[in-house]
């Protein structure tokens, strides 16, 4: 039971995922190219209600399930790393057209070739894992 | 649709970020005697492995019982015709063959521009310490600065491959 909620989230989330076309290489081509407005609309809904409840969160102090006070972990400070990493990781995501949540989803539905995507995604974040302490952050 | 997800989890006393996992999987087969950087408790992180599997099986359960067989993706005919000019046909399913299908698979190029994504893809969440959920999604929805950053770095990046790099990869 204590894994249940996870496993149904998550096939809520590959059910969405793939229903709403954002797995697919030509919506991800689409959005890089600004020549439709789906992708748009799909994060910047998300984005928008995504806002709205944390700031309804914050406001009423409201708890999780076990009653916990819900926090967000705010991210550490920074520039560089954000950059350069998103920079590199929106190199892979306009290249195969998937980011690490539709890769998986993708795979479900089918399309193999995605798991070697998978592994080597695997793979980039080892040599991160790796090189850490020697990149500027 | 998203939302609700993120919320989900967060109810549960977790959040939204999925490329967690990738370092998570590293730290679960082992590497974390090699590289201090996956020597962690990787277990409390066994919810978001489920909620992997759990969008597998959402892909899954979307393509047998959710779908017509053959629907194309209708993107719009600007992409449609700036594709054709790569040498990739207008869309007959949710994936190009050119990418996806066996015979790229099987190809030296097809093979090698699958693996350099997934490299830079792993690489390059780790880096910028989130993918499209953790910092467009959760991040941006939390107000938060590094996110708004990352997410112009994804746009930059995007915008290379899209514009400088596929017509290279893809020439005629």
């Amino acid at each position: 039971m204590k894994w249940m909620k996870f496993l149904l989230t998550g096939i809520a989330f590959g059910i969405v995922m793939a229903k709403s076309e954002a797995i697919s290489w030509f919506r991800i081509q689409e959005m890089f190219r600004f020549q439709a407005f789906h992708m748009y609309g799909i994060i910047g809904t998300a984005v928008v209600l995504g806002a709205i409840g944390v700031a309804l969160i914050k406001q009423y102090r409201i708890r999780d399930f076990k009653g916990n006070p819900i926090q967000f972990q705010p991210k550490e400070k920074g520039f560089f790393r954000y950059l350069t990493g998103g920079a590199i990781f929106g190199l892979g995501w306009a290249l195969s057209g998937a980011c690490p949540g539709p890769i998986v989803v993708n795979i479900g539905y089918g399309f193999f070739a995605m798991i070697i995507v998978f592994i080597f995604a695997n793979a980039g974040t080892f040599l991160y894992g790796y090189f850490k302490d020697k990149l500027p952050h | 649709m998203i939302a609700a997800i993120m919320f989900s989890l967060v109810f549960f006393g977790q959040s939204f970020g999925f490329s967690s996992n990738l370092r998570t999987i590293c730290a679960a087969i082992g590497l974390g005697k090699k590289v201090k950087f996956f020597d962690f408790d990787w277990r409390s992180n066994s919810w978001n492995l489920v909620f992997l599997v759990g969008a597998i099986i959402g892909g899954f359960i979307a393509r047998q019982f959710l779908s017509e067989p053959g629907a194309a993706v209708q993107i719009s005919s600007a992409t449609v015709e700036d594709l054709a000019r790569l040498g990739i046909g207008a869309p007959t399913s949710l994936q190009p063959d050119e990418l996806f299908g066996w015979e790229a698979v099987f190809s030296v190029k097809g093979f090698l521009v699958l693996a350099v994504s997934g490299l830079l893809i792993g690489f390059g969440t780790r880096y910028a310490a989130g993918c499209t959920s953790g910092h467009a999604i959760s991040g941006l929805s939390n107000l938060q600065w590094p996110s708004l950053v990352a997410v112009v770095g994804f746009f930059i990046g995007g915008l290379i491959m899209t514009f400088l790099i596929l017509p290279l990869i893809f020439k005629q």
